[in-house]
């Protein structure tokens, strides 16, 4: 309702100025500029894009085909058009910065398991036309190498601006998605450990009897060839048992590890059923680990194939079928070219429902997104403001749907198997990490459970040398840097989560602050300039010299940008800098980008802004704490950002880097008042109502189609049907419709299209009955408000004429059939407005809008005549009721312009109110009144 | 009216034939403009009792009795405990110092008494295995005593012992029991009136003996009530309207109503031919010690006492029995009928005296058809100058069955149950709304806002 155009049109106001702000403006976060940049044109952006609309590509890097694309949701041709997802799904997959550590050190024990963080990146192609946010993911697959299989979910669109703004809510719901697709990836994975594991145990013991046989027969002094080799065999065999079972123990102690990433909040149920089972298996196979009697007179013989081992691992892997049963199998130890092998699909890595569960959340996040950046916008805002409206919005507004997930935070778990809400908790932020922990050099030990991602990777590069380091973390920023140098049109954006979350909020007030004329700014994605600027002018003295790649890369101006992931940062810093490493981590997070290094056709656009604003920032340094706290109260928007920055930032200082807001000349300690008491103000109605009012379950798109489609059937009401306003009239002043026909489809459309006149019309819209067949009572006029009631020739239909007859003066009766109206008379002048039958409105959606701006003013003006002290009690006591009963009137009259008939529309909803106030579940144990009155009906015709 | 949509089909709807009764839906005197509908109660609810000034009990043949706030309209209490329909229901107050505790005394067809604290819900005394179903129940507060009347008649005290009992000799029993001054009651055992007195002995015990029987009734009597301290009146099935003295038990006034054969072509269309005897039959008495209003058949009947002569009737009120009248005033009255409306009434004077169907003589044409008449003496009220009428000043159409009773709170609203198991509190809406938004700036002061 909001949204509708006489509502927004005039909301902005660009006097920050002026150090005496009006005290009636709209609050920043509801304002939206009224015209884009003069030279930037709208369609420019999307012409070239190769596709119609947004969509979710899901692609893989396979180990054995490189990036490929699996899915796009939705999964329709027409939506990619001739965008080649091929190319693009080797563009976001190269992009990937989790800290992926693939293989196992030759040196170590046993291989590990990575657990690595998702990354989150924005990508350009400017030369497709396409941006994405990219999500990557890991999952655990036993026959792939290293045991992982590196995924990405990509939200692709057209509208780089889109992405940029909606990083936020996108990140919590791809990182939604991805826990659930590593929830179920985690159950498959044990499933699968678990069944290789029996295949071992069996042929272990197979082993055993045929070595045993063996060294009857043979001479006891020697050993054959052939003993020697199954004796190999055996001590394998062994060993991949000891690995398979620090693998289960490993995917075990998953859930143990606190996560760094404050969108990865897991069900906790599904968790703990998980470690459960996991659990058992580990118990149930460490049992079994007592045949190994021998196993010291064949160690020697099991060192010498250390080298050899992924190859065991693979010969193993290889002969591991996908069984219906768990008949064990003999295992082979049979070489195999690993492109023989054919790897699981997504759909077998992760459990079916859970696979099922994300492919929904992902259609539904896709639905969510559509529309271009202003609609959801104007949705946001309108949804930011009608929470503000309690009082009233339940008279004409839909529901806004989860308000309780809402307000609980956005952080709630998303459940793939639909665990009850019950384990809804709030993830805390895990513990901070100051330095890497001693080095558990002794690795047959797993790693401790409790040690982020970091400090497994810590480990594993203190296991690889440098050699190896340098090959798994080096790859992608060379490839960036190639990029980088190469291609001068193409880009991806510095987008690491917290970094641009924060710097998006400061540039967006600050440009608000420092940049009136540019209505604009406050919705353009920045690139981090201030920050960047202010952070590396703080961390440069602590990394200076070493850094050098990164710091190299980010001076020199390239058009390629990138924000190295915290993993990926922290990885580096620990093997470089043991001490202050985490404070690396962060200054890897605030790496330096120049705003040259946008996108060329983007960069104009900000530089004028950005340059303002970093004189700001330099004088804001002293206020920072106070900042802090005032983000700090915000309610639901920020916290999860605020975690996540607190998470990843040990030193004292770094906090309130990012969340410092720039207090210039400009900005005054009243607007500064005025901002700490809305939930959102540092933004200004861009990123950050966009995050709280980021719902898990927008229902909206649906149910606005049905209401536009409910609208194009009130405007053809209106136009048919001469009477249509006093037949709105009735529904509004509260007196029951009957909308009597013999045609089922008839008469349930008008009660469609009347519906949207239904004052309080319930959740789900209770006090509408579409169609009833049967006599009324006085208790269903109680309880609905507009009533299809069928007309049959029968006995029951006498019934039910008798009890329309009985109770005529509660209602009004429309004939579909006929086309009558008969109820009382209507001469006000108040609803003309919306049932004009010579209306030009032609479009139903606009129709709908139109009476949504027409009813929410009504409710703005019941809402004044409820909650005016002196129009309903006495000023003083020497009033008698009389006089207060005449300056009502009065002000319904004279003031708000409303004849008899008007002021009982007013009056009704005015009841509506109170009692909702007064009541605002509704659920007294009282019955609810029904009020009416007592006037004569007459009969409109057509 | 509906024709139009009944498609000319004819209208069921005798209102629509009785164009007197059509007030028409623009009722500007009726101030019942909310309704709340009360549910409770599985089967029909024929008793309403007013406990105090905002608290209601109701009862039925589903042998509840379900305790409501009138003012906010909350089920306060239910009182299980009885497993047949209630017969008869009163409200008993005892005085204990300067604190007075109303109950509730039930009686019910399954033959048990029941004592119940309304402010708990608890059941305080019960008697149970009564030798027949009690059917009224009359409490003297003054001796702090109460009765039971049904095929014998009894006298508690107030803490349920029996102080002595009394069989009748009668087969129908009492069905009606007011008190006399002078420590007597009367029971109305079908066609006969008989006097009792109480007598308090020394020890507090009470006795009772029958003095007298009055036996002037052709009919069996439907209605007793004590009209003030010198009257009380009783009411017969055929019609007969009976005033008697309270001290002596003389015959003051004797009124057979029977309503003409009606002349006027159109009703007699509708009505049939012969009277049923239920058409006058008098089926509610009630009084405010002035005036006399008697319901009888489907019409209203008002009396003065003072002048002993008809003020006002209406021979038609209801499209069906009236069950239960009222007077709000000397000029305002109500009445319930079994067409499931409550219509209210005011006597107002006729503005010429030209009635045009001047329908209402009652005496005159009563010697001469009904020839058994006998000895009480007849007042000739043929030419008392009728010179006011009835106007129907509003209705309330709610109930889908019989309205059986209903009571009223004075300005905080009207009670009325009905066969179709609901309960409807009808309340002035005006009022009700500043009484809301009284209530809302209110929470709001409390909340500091909104």
């Amino acid at each position: 309702m909001i949204g509708s155009p006489d509502l927004v049109a005039f909301t902005k106001e660009d006097e920050y100025s002026q150090t005496n702000p009006d005290p009636w403006a709209l609050p920043e976060e509801f304002s939206v500029p009224l015209h884009p940049l003069a030279d930037s044109n709208p369609w420019a952006k999307t012409s070239y894009a190769k596709f119609t609309k947004d969509f979710i590509l899901i692609s893989e890097f396979s180990e054995q085909v490189g990036p490929q694309p699996l899915l796009t949701i939705p999964n329709d041709p027409k939506v990619c058009g001739t965008f080649d997802l091929n190319y693009f799904s080797l563009r976001i997959m190269s992009v990937d910065y989790q800290a992926s550590f693939v293989g196992h050190p030759p040196g170590s024990g046993y291989p590990r398991l990575s657990f690595v963080e998702d990354s989150r990146v924005v990508l350009g192609d400017s030369k497709e036309g396409a941006f994405a946010y990219v999500h990557h993911l890991t999952l655990y697959d036993l026959e792939a190498r290293g045991f992982v299989r590196p995924f990405c979910m990509a939200y692709v669109s057209a509208d780089e601006r889109k992405i940029m703004l909606q990083f936020q809510e996108l990140s919590l719901r791809f990182s939604q998605a991805s826990e659930c697709l590593k929830a179920g990836n985690r159950r498959a994975f044990a499933k699968e450990l678990q069944r290789k594991l029996r295949d071992l145990e069996y042929t272990h013991s197979v082993l055993q009897r045929e070595e045993g046989l063996q060294r009857e027969a043979g001479p006891q002094c020697m050993y054959s060839a052939h003993a020697v080799e199954k004796a190999n065999e055996l001590a394998n065999v062994e060993k991949s048992i000891y690995e398979h079972r620090d693998l289960l123990r490993q995917i075990s102690s998953y859930h143990h590890r606190p996560r760094r990433d404050p969108h990865a909040v897991t069900c906790q149920k599904c968790m703990s059923e998980c470690l459960s089972e996991c659990e058992e298996l580990l118990d149930k196979y460490a049992k079994l680990a007592s045949p190994f009697s021998h196993i010291n007179t064949e160690e020697g013989q099991g060192k010498v194939d250390n080298g050899g081992e992924e190859e065991v691992e693979e010969e193993d892997d290889e002969a591991v079928k996908r069984r219906p049963s768990y008949t064990p199998q003999l295992i082979k130890a049979k070489s195999a070219k690993c492109f023989d092998k054919r790897l699981k699909n997504l759909q077998e890595l992760c459990d079916e429902t859970f696979y099922e569960a994300t492919v929904d959340l992902l259609k539904e996040t896709e639905k969510s997104f559509r529309g271009d950046l202003c609609y959801l916008h104007t949705r946001r805002l309108d949804r930011a403001l009608r929470r503000k409206q309690r009082v009233t919005d339940f008279l004409f507004e839909e529901d806004l749907g989860d308000d309780e997930e809402e307000e609980g935070g956005s952080l709630r778990p998303f459940c793939a198997v639909n665990h009850a809400a019950d384990n809804y908790t709030l993830l805390k932020p895990p513990p901070i990490v100051l330095g890497p922990e001693p080095l558990e050099l002794d690795t047959l030990l797993p790693p401790d459970p409790l040690d982020p991602a970091s400090e497994t990777s810590h480990v594993l590069d203190g296991e690889l040398g440098l050699g190896e380091r340098h090959l798994d973390s080096s790859p992608s920023d060379q490839t960036l840097e190639t990029q980088g140098s190469s291609e001068g049109t193409k880009g991806s954006f510095s987008s690491d989560k917290s970094g641009t979350g924060q710097a998006e909020k400061q540039q967006s007030v600050a440009s608000l602050k420092s940049d009136p004329p540019d209505p604009d700014s406050d919705l353009t994605p920045d690139h981090n300039t201030d920050l960047e600027r202010e952070s590396s002018s703080e961390e440069m003295e602590t990394t200076a010299g070493e850094d050098e790649g990164d710091d190299g890369g980010d001076q020199t101006p390239v058009s390629l940008l990138e924000v190295v992931s915290e993993l990926e940062a922290s990885r580096e810093d620990e093997c470089e800098g043991g001490t202050d490493g985490a404070c690396e981590m962060e200054s890897d997070l605030l790496v330096p980008i120049d705003t040259a290094c946008c996108m060329a056709q983007e960069g104009f656009l900000y530089e004028a802004s950005s340059r303002e604003v970093a004189p700001h920032l330099g004088k804001s340094s002293s206020t920072q704490p106070s900042q802090t706290l005032v983000v700090n109260q915000e309610p639901q928007a920020l916290l999860p950002i605020q975690d996540d920055y607190t998470v990843g930032s040990p030193c004292s200082e770094r906090p309130a880097a990012g969340l410092e807001l720039p207090v210039g000349p400009l900005g005054d300690a009243v607007s500064r008042a005025s901002l700490e008491d809305g939930s959102d103000c540092t933004m200004s109605g861009s990123t950050g109502s966009d995050r709280a009012a980021s719902p898990l379950g927008y229902g909206g798109v649906m149910t606005l189609r049905q209401r536009k489609k409910a609208g194009q059937g009130a405007l053809r009401f209106v136009r048919q049907y001469p009477f249509a306003m006093p037949a709105l009239w009735c529904l509004l002043s509260g007196r029951t419709l009957v909308v009597l026909g013999a045609d089922e489809g008839r008469v349930r459309r008008l009660v469609a299209a009347l519906a949207l006149f239904v004052p309080a019309p319930g959740r789900c819209g209770e006090r509408v009955q579409a169609w009833l067949s049967c006599a009324f009572t006085l208790t269903d006029l109680q309880r609905w408000k507009l009533i299809g009631l069928q007309r049959v020739a029968s006995p029951v239909g006498s019934s039910m004429l008798y009890s329309l007859s009985r109770y005529s003066r509660y209602i009004s009766i429309l004939d579909a059939d006929q086309k009558t109206l008969r109820c009382p008379p209507y001469r006000g002048q108040l609803l003309a407005n919306i049932a004009d039958h010579r209306t030009y409105i032609r479009r139903g959606s606009t129709y709908f809008l139109h009476i949504q701006s027409t009813l929410s003013r009504l409710a703005a003006k019941a809402f004044l005549f409820t909650f005016t002290h002196h129009l309903h009690l006495p000023v003083s006591s020497a009033e008698g009721p009389e006089v207060v009963e005449g300056r009502r009137r009065c002000f319904l009259q004279e003031q708000l312009g409303l004849g008899e008939e008007d002021s009982r529309v007013l009056l009704y909803l005015s009841q509506l109110i109170t009692q909702h106030y007064l009541q605002p579940t509704g659920s007294s144990a009282a019955a609810p009144c029904f009020s009416f009155n007592y006037t004569t009906s007459v009969l409109y015709k057509i | 009216m509906f024709r139009w949509m009944l498609g000319g089909r004819e209208a069921q709807s005798s209102a629509e034939k009785n164009p007197v009764l059509c007030i028409g839906e623009d009722q500007p005197k009726n101030c019942f403009t909310e309704l709340q509908v009360l549910k409770g109660h599985f089967d029909i609810v024929r008793f309403l009792v007013q406990i105090d000034d905002f608290r209601c009990a109701s009862a039925g043949d589903d042998g509840l009795v379900l305790v409501w706030n009138i003012e906010t309209g909350e089920r306060l209490q239910e009182l299980r405990g009885h497993s047949q329909q209630i017969t008869a229901i009163t409200s008993f107050t005892c005085n204990n110092g300067l604190t007075s505790h109303t109950g509730l005394i039930t009686a019910s067809s399954d033959r048990s008494l029941s004592l119940w604290d309304p402010d708990t819900g608890n059941r305080v005394q019960t008697i149970s295995d009564l030798q027949s179903s009690v059917k009224c129940l009359l409490v003297l507060e003054r001796l702090c005593v109460w009765l039971s009347g049904g095929e014998e008649l009894c006298v508690w005290n107030k803490d349920f012992q029996l102080h002595c009992h009394r069989q009748n000799h009668s087969d129908t029993g009492i069905t009606a029991l007011i008190e006399l001054p002078k420590n007597c009651i009367a029971a109305a055992m079908d066609k006969e009136i008989v006097i009792y007195r109480l007598t308090v002995s020394t020890d507090s015990s009470v006795s009772v003996a029958e003095i007298r029987c009055l036996s002037n009734h052709q009919d069996q009597i439907r209605a007793l009530i004590g009209v003030n301290d010198g009257l009380f009146a009783s009411g017969s099935h055929a019609g007969e309207l009976i005033l008697w003295d309270a001290i002596d038990w003389n015959i003051l006034a004797y009124e057979h109503i029977l309503w003409e054969e009606s002349h006027a072509s159109a009703q007699a269309e509708i009505r049939l031919a012969a009277p049923k005897p239920s058409e006058m039959s008098i089926q509610h008495l009630s009084t405010n010690g002035k005036l006399i209003l008697a319901a009888v058949g489907s019409g209203l009947y008002v009396y003065s006492v003072q002048t002993r002569t008809v003020v006002a009737y209406r021979k038609v009120a209801h499209d069906s029995n009236v069950l239960h009248t009222m007077l709000l005033s000397d000029s305002e009255l109500m009445s319930c009928s079994e067409d499931g409306s409550v219509r209210m009434w005011e006597i107002q004077d006729l503005p010429l005296p030209a009635e045009p169907a001047s329908p209402g003589f009652f005496g005159l044409w009563t010697f001469g058809r009904s020839n058994k008449q006998t000895g009480p003496p007849s007042k000739k009220i043929v030419d008392v100058p009728n010179s006011r009428t009835l106007e129907l000043t509003g209705d309330l159409i709610g109930h889908s069955g019989a309205v059986q009773m209903f009571v009223s709170f004075k300005e905080n609203g009207l009670v009325t149950c009905s066969t179709d198991h609901l309960l409807i509190l009808w309340k002035n809406g005006e009022r009700q709304s500043n009484l809301r938004s009284l209530a809302l700036f209110q929470k709001l002061e409390e909340n500091g806002g909104l």
